[in-house]
């Protein structure tokens, strides 16, 4: 590992973007992810990339998915809000089989919503991101040096799997600074891309990239196929941090964010002798479903812990199975759960169970 | 683990006190986290940040409960005041706050950095008085590394910034 | 024997879709021979818009991207800044452009994005079967317009061409036909213009075609041909909007 920076989250973000190969972004302000812009802005030129501040979200995204489809790293990052406007976009790029990454620095909602740290778009980001059967690769970091870390995965893996990927982050994690070390730059493993729409210099048929099929058969053929790949990504690309499980009567279960001040309430409860561990996804699509399973075979419940009203926590019920109760709580609209309230969620958990 | 937050006016740089210190514990191999509020106003209205110094990794850089305040306006006083751990420290800006509710089950140290900045020549720098001041009173960072700190965060286009900002240290850590 | 006529290389072997009497077929063509004419062919990248064309990508013989619906000057957008020395041309009707896509036709045009935009205009939607676009004439019934286009709920059609020759991005913005030997071969010299005006890096240009759409006009296609002689033209005349093709649009570059 390199020297260490002090650096916002966002601009972590961009940094990243950069060293990963992407010399292509598309972006439209809106808080609190400016500052990846701005970066964007600063660096790209500099570099010989493309820095272009679109006429909106929609266009950013339909830009990402031109760049993208001459075969080039191309992404695009916004707010809730934002990222709402692109998913029309998204839709059309996984439906043609493009990969690129999108940053979603998540804010309070519905509408217009508040400017402050939320975690109320894991619906959108890990089941609807537009219209039809598809789904995302969703990273979640939790910390400044995983938002670099995952932005390299992010585009490797779209690459691999052609087929989006998204930086699921929020307010906080954007915001804020850590030291953070960059590791070397991985464009070394850039391949090229034999369905890139970049001319056929007369030496090949044309390629073509498209989402329409008017044939339902066909339609349904391409889907189905999509899906065996989805298939192998979630055997393959699970990721996820087990903290202090392995005894474990309880366990609180949180990603980004929240997943930080969990890890200080867990800490808490453990000092005043429950024994609670923490499980955090660090991709909610795959999402850790037979980690959870495994677990809820153990414990003897489990608390969702988010910012939202509760979102993934549906995903937690259908992992265990029913084989354990999971319980909830939440903050929502901007309002950030302290360690003191997690950790009297936990103290209600361990007392209803006469510990 | 020191829990720190910064707290005042936007514009009075708050967030750049925050910024220098978290700094500061990174060149001395702590673990460090920055943490903003935001807001739509860019001046004027109130700002803070929370700063975490630790050995073990930062679990959670939100700061809710602080082992030191350091606070330069009325609003931010009155709001944070009670959140702060027993047997912490409240360094306040004496020239813009009253101390009118005391607790007694804290360190209360209070500075008239703005007085003091004024009177010095180094206005816009009461921020540094007042780190320079919670340094002394409170020793989180030995004092070269903090004034390192802030060599390395003052930028080369305002080079000319660097002195006064190190004479705002100075002066805030030599106070009486 | 010797081959007095070929095909062009332009096109594939795919039987369109289009309607009989439909003048996408004629477009089709005027920009491929300009393709294959101008050697561009194995550089190009076209973008497919939403409408009739929506299968263009299945016609041209060159690499294509399909755009969702009134964004293909953005997806073009994006080829471009990628692929900054091939050719990169947008094929939309007016609904896609001059609707739901106008943001991104009006900003890739101020841009001065050096790209091609070959606009079918023919006053209706084709695909979803004749309704009122944002340039169907006043008066004009269609679908959605059953009384005819009344000004007065539905506004004015708009004149793109004339609109975007406002903004300093754009190179080149020509208005052409296809009803004729005589009106398409002016397409042709126009099409052919603006991708010459691209290969020169001299910014952004538009060739608006006005077409006809004997299917959902309830016409045959002679009487098409008519009607849009006497109807469109007087609305969007033809000719030259702007040019600026000799100094490009950043001349102190």
């Amino acid at each position: 590992m390199s020297e260490k920076f002090l650096m916002k989250g966002n601009e972590a973000l961009a940094e990243a973007a950069i060293r990963a190969g992407c010399r292509h972004f598309f972006g439209y302000p809106i808080t609190p992810q400016t500052e990846i812009s701005a970066y964007m802005s600063k660096r790209m030129p500099k570099i010989g990339g493309t820095y272009l501040q679109a006429e909106s979200e929609v266009a950013a995204i339909n830009m990402v998915l031109g760049a993208a489809s001459a075969g080039v790293r191309a992404m695009t990052s916004s707010s809730s809000p934002g990222i709402s406007l692109k998913s029309e976009g998204v839709s059309y790029i996984a439906g043609s089989d493009v990969p690129c990454v999108i940053i979603d620095v998540m804010r309070g909602g519905p509408g217009l919503g508040g400017i402050q740290p939320s975690q109320a778009d894991y619906w959108q980001a890990t089941k609807s991101l537009g219209h039809g059967d598809f789904q995302i690769l969703v990273y979640a970091p939790a910390s400044v040096q995983e938002m670099v870390d995952l932005m390299y995965k992010a585009f490797d893996k779209s690459d691999e799997y052609r087929m989006p990927a998204m930086i699921l982050a929020d307010g906080m994690l954007g915001q804020m600074m850590e030291p953070v070390s960059f590791p070397e730059d991985n464009t070394s493993n850039l391949k090229e891309k034999e369905w890139a729409t970049n001319g056929t210099k007369e030496a090949r048929k044309p390629n073509i990239i498209n989402s329409l099929l008017l044939n339902p058969d066909e339609l349904e053929k391409s889907i189905v196929e999509r899906y065996k790949k989805y298939d192998i990504i979630k055997e393959k690309e699970v990721l996820f941090e087990d903290y202090l499980t392995d005894d474990a009567d309880f366990v609180v279960v949180a990603y980004g964010a929240t997943s930080r001040i969990s890890k200080s309430a867990v800490n808490e409860a453990r000092k005043k002798g429950i024994k609670v561990g923490l499980l955090r996804p660090k991709t909610l699509w795959p999402f850790p479903t037979e980690k959870l399973y495994q677990l809820s075979k153990q414990v003897k419940k489990m608390l969702v812990v988010e910012m939202s009203m509760g979102q993934m926590v549906d995903d937690v019920k259908l992992s265990t199975k029913g084989n354990c109760p999971v319980e909830f709580y939440g903050r929502t609209g901007g309002v950030i759960p302290t360690p003191k309230e997690v950790l009297n969620e936990i103290i209600k958990l361990a007392e209803k169970e006469g510990e | 683990m020191t829990n720190m937050l910064f707290a005042g006016f936007g514009g009075q740089g708050i967030l750049f006190a925050g910024k220098i210190t978290a700094n500061a514990g990174m060149s001395y191999n702590k673990q460090v986290s920055w943490l903003p509020s935001y807001g739509p106003e860019m001046r004027g209205g109130t700002a803070n940040c929370s700063v975490c110094i630790d050995d073990e990794p930062i679990s959670c850089p939100l700061v809710s409960e602080p082992d030191i305040l350091v606070v330069m306006n009325k609003p931010s006083y009155h709001k944070f005041e009670n959140s702060i751990v027993e047997g912490g420290t409240l360094v306040y800006d004496s020239s813009l706050i009253e101390n009118d509710e005391p607790r007694n089950d804290i360190n209360v140290y209070g500075i008239p950095a703005t007085s003091l900045a004024e009177s010095e020549g180094l206005n816009g720098l009461a921020n540094i008085i007042m780190l320079g001041f919670t340094l002394q009173k409170t020793n989180f960072l030995p004092y070269d590394v903090v004034s390192k700190a802030i060599e390395k965060s003052v930028p080369k286009s305002k080079e000319h910034l660097l002195k006064p900002n190190l004479k705002a240290l100075e002066i805030g850590f030599n106070y009486k | 024997m010797a081959v007095v006529f070929e095909k062009t290389k332009g096109l594939t072997d795919k039987e369109t879709h289009y309607c009989p009497g439909c003048t996408h077929g004629i477009i089709h063509r005027l920009v491929a021979e300009c393709l294959e004419e101008l050697g561009l062919l194995g550089t190009t990248v076209g973008v497919a818009s939403v409408g009739c064309s929506v299968m263009a990508y299945d016609y041209f013989n060159c690499d294509m991207v399909q755009a969702p619906h009134g964004r293909a000057p953005a997806v073009a957008t994006g080829l471009k800044r990628a692929l900054p020395q091939n050719t990169i041309f947008t094929y939309q009707g007016d609904g896609d452009l001059a609707a739901i896509g106008t943001a991104e036709t009006v900003h890739a045009a101020t841009r001065g994005e050096n790209i091609t935009i070959i606009f079918v205009n023919n006053a209706i939607y084709g695909m979803t079967g004749g309704q009122m676009a944002p340039t169907t004439l006043p008066n004009q019934v269609t679908q959605t317009s059953p009384y005819g286009r009344d000004v007065h709920t539905a506004g004015y059609p708009i004149r793109m061409c004339e609109m975007l020759s406002t903004l300093s991005g754009v190179a080149y913005a020509e208005r052409v036909t296809v009803i004729s030997p005589q009106t398409i071969r002016n397409a042709k010299k126009a099409i052919k213009k603006a991708f010459t005006v691209q290969k020169e890096g001299k910014g952004f240009s538009i060739i608006e075609v006005l077409s006809t759409c004997p299917t959902n006009w309830g016409m045959s296609p002679i009487e098409a041909m008519g009607w849009l002689k006497d109807n469109m033209i007087p609305y969007y005349p033809l000719g030259v909007y702007k040019d600026v093709s000799e100094e490009g649009v950043f001349p102190n570059d």
